[in-house]
């Protein structure tokens, strides 16, 4: 497949790959987080782990919007959706996160709530338009990616004069969210994870450029590294992530020339200004609060913010104990350092966010990747015969 | 050693739950509910043997019976419609154990208001299906529901079938080094169906695959029969369902090469810009062998000179595995081939 297949080139990748094993010093550990769910995927999908050499290490960050977005929303729009005049429009991948207490939305479908599951921002107007009779709700998640889609919905409502159409806004902003993995003690004091570079989002970064990260590149002393989600770019961006921290320095690059821009897309980032603000704080999944980590509706749009418009609340609710989604989505631990990690919790019987996308650090081990801890255990094993 | 692979199954909360979409997706919410439900119910040795259809003894030899719902969405689709999904597929079903599939029953639940033309339209392809493929449609049902209580037409349809002498193909026959063979291109089905789905529209030149390929079958049971241990068509959940299947009934692993898979470009392309991964996707025309060592060139020739099987590729082979993983080497390194989990695209077939 033309534009594709270039990217996914095994040769070119292992060329790469003995290029980072060449430069990388052995007698030191590099640690790089990919922000991005997207580059999680890609890692597991083609396996890219199985080329680096042990000291080059991969932290899966929270860059996966369903993964981080709090129980107490999911059971927000639970509750919304079980209530008759409401028809709640949600992307596929929500519809199995769990709420409280094993709910999910899929559950709710089946008990009764009319949820349907739609591709884009427009499915959810046109149904909005052809049922004037219903409450059309979009379930509006995502990073700076899907941010402007919603926008567009929401002018495009407006333009129509849709009086049912609403917006229940879980929109999350990826520098606010590095900025606070950077600042967490985790990093800063106690150490638990080191850092020495970050993989950037590529479509994120196609909205918001690369300038966004360079405050901190500078302020903690991160290189950082924009890169495509095909193999080929992620691997030619952990051999530039190793040739900066060989050479001390902590710059923004951009691998994912092909698409991204210093300043990103400008129209698209207007558009969102016109209609969203910063909330103060928001309640981010293993990060907890995130200070100016995630935007709503302006106020002059209060008609069509489902959180004002139906009085939701966001139940305070817990995750399970023994689940680990937070500690993964802070690269303090792996997936398989979670009890419940193949036993309980497997992408049929999630028990945490991680294991429900396909960019979830967890769902993406066990899909792609488990049988790695088999490979170690048979050698182990071995080892000891 | 193994707790940390091994798949957990929840048991299935009959007291509270509900049937979500889930549980028709071909998946392990399916197995669960089946299990948990139906088998518990009508508990026999020949639902317990996990095949899609069941082999029992008559006067003459041994016959092979099943039974299918068609629900697919739209009914029309470029390749085929609703009509004949429910003849091929259930004449593959037969197939499938290596049987000569004899004659067909049909049933329709119809929603009050649909329109004579198209189920006049249905009924002809089915006609047209059946007698090309020589398996009439002998008895039939029809009911009509009120609007709103079904969606357009819903089919079922049972066939039964003869197997030849001396050949017993079965789930839990693969065994290490044994080839995995497919009979074409996979994924055409599954994207031909979205193409034509609403809010999801796309201009593609891909059709269906649906086809009878008993034709194809018979051809392999003359020239490897004793070399093949069993066949599966890889409809809901792809041939990644159907190898995962395999793998648990036969207790083994598969490893599998992503560059031998036959894949169009334009499957490849739409499974790309709609996320998904082309060995979830439906088939309704192709095959997977697995087929002893010693067969597998005679019965992969034998494909290749029947239309039904003239892009058949050896693709992998079977192996020792307490896991039962599904593993494939791909451009960059190697993963596994799971289940498709949850329900990306309800009402394929």
């Amino acid at each position: 497949m033309k534009y594709i297949d270039e990217y996914r080139d095994g040769r070119l990748a292992k060329d790469i790959a003995r290029q980072i094993a060449a430069l990388a010093d052995p007698a030191q550990s590099y640690h790089f987080m990919e922000f991005c769910g997207g580059h999680t995927y890609a890692i597991s999908r083609y396996g890219l782990e199985d080329l680096l050499p042990a000291n080059v290490r991969m932290i899966h960050g929270p860059g996966c919007p369903v993964c981080v977005l709090p129980i107490g929303r999911i059971d927000a729009a639970i509750a919304l959706a079980m209530r008759p005049e409401i028809t709640l429009c949600t992307y596929g991948d929500l519809m199995r996160v769990p709420g409280s207490n094993g709910s999910s939305l899929l559950k709710a479908k089946a008990a009764g709530a009319d949820i349907r599951m739609v591709y884009s921002t427009l499915d959810a107007l046109r149904i909005a338009e052809a049922e004037p009779d219903r409450e059309v709700v979009f379930f509006a998640i995502g990073f700076e990616t899907t941010t402007p889609p919603t926008a567009l919905a929401l002018k495009a409502a407006i333009a129509k004069g849709l009086g049912n159409f609403s917006i229940f806004c879980n929109h999350v902003l990826t520098p606010a969210a590095i900025q606070n993995i950077l600042e967490s003690p985790d990093v800063r004091k106690l150490g638990t994870i080191k850092i020495d570079g970050f993989i950037g989002p590529a479509h994120v970064s196609t909205v918001i450029g690369t300038e966004p990260y360079e405050f901190f590149a500078e302020e903690f002393k991160k290189p950082v590294v924009v890169a495509g989600f095909e193999p080929l770019d992620v691997i030619q961006a952990i051999l530039m992530l190793v040739r900066q921290v060989n050479d001390g320095k902590h710059e923004v690059e951009n691998q994912y020339i092909r698409a991204v821009t210093t300043f990103g897309n400008e129209k698209a980032q207007a558009e969102v200004a016109d209609f969203f603000e910063f909330r103060e704080s928001f309640e981010w999944r293993g990060l907890g609060e995130v200070p100016y980590g995630a935007l709503r509706l302006r106020p002059q749009y209060v008609a069509y913010d489902a959180e004002k418009r139906f009085s939701m609340v966001t139940p305070a609710a817990k995750d399970n104990p023994a689940c680990e989604c937070g500690a993964i989505l802070r690269g303090v631990k792996k997936p398989a350092d979670c009890k419940l990690f193949g036993t309980v919790c497997t992408p049929d019987t999630p028990m945490g966010s991680c294991m429900v996308s396909s960019e979830g650090a967890c769902a993406a081990h066990w899909t792609y990747g488990r049988f790695r801890e088999q490979a170690r255990q048979v050698d182990v094993g071995r080892a000891v015969a | 050693m193994n707790m940390m692979i091994k798949a957990y199954r929840r048991k299935l909360d009959v007291a509270n739950g509900r049937v979500d979409l889930s549980h028709g997706a071909g998946g392990r919410a399916m197995g669960q509910l089946i299990e948990g439900i139906f088998h518990k119910a009508f508990d026999n040795d020949w639902l317990r043997a996990g095949n899609d259809q069941s082999a029992f003894s008559v006067p003459g030899g041994r016959m092979v019976m099943t039974t299918d719902g068609y629900v697919v969405s739209p009914l029309f689709f470029p390749g085929g419609n609703i009509g004949t999904l429910a003849v091929h597929g259930t004449i593959n079903d037969i197939a499938m154990a290596g049987a000569v599939p004899l004659y067909l029953s049909a049933s329709f639940i119809i929603e009050e208001g649909f329109p004579f033309a198209y189920l006049e339209r249905i009924a002809q392809s089915m006609g047209a299906a059946s007698r090309e493929a020589g398996v009439p449609i002998i008895t039939g049902d029809t009911k009509v529901v009120e609007r709103g209580k079904a969606d357009g037409v819903f089919i079922s349809t049972a066939g039964v079938g003869m197997v030849p002498d001396g050949l017993d193909l079965r789930s839990d026959a693969a065994r290490p080094g044994d080839a995995v063979i497919i009979s074409g291109s996979i994924g055409d089905h599954g994207v031909a169906v979205m193409s034509k789905r609403e809010n999801l529209e796309f201009d593609t030149d891909i059709v269906s695959d649906s086809a009878a390929l008993h034709g194809l079958v018979a051809d392999m049971v003359a020239a490897g029969g004793a070399h093949i241990r069993l066949m599966r068509d890889p409809t809901r959940g792809g041939i990644a369902a159907t190898l995962n299947e395999i793998a648990s009934q036969s207790r083994v692993g598969f490893r599998i090469d992503e560059d031998k898979i036959p894949l169009k470009p334009e499957v490849a392309a739409a499974c790309e810009f709609l996320g998904l991964d082309p060995l979830n996707v439906a088939n309704e025309g192709k095959l997977v062998a697995v087929v002893a060592p010693e067969g597998a060139d005679a019965v992969l020739a034998t494909m290749r000179a029947h239309p039904l099987g003239s892009e058949a590729a050896l693709v992998g082979h079977v192996v020792a595995d307490d896991n039962c993983f599904v593993q494939m080497t791909t451009s960059c390194g190697g993963r596994i081939v799971d289940w498709l989990s949850g329900e990306q695209l309800p009402r394929i077939c």
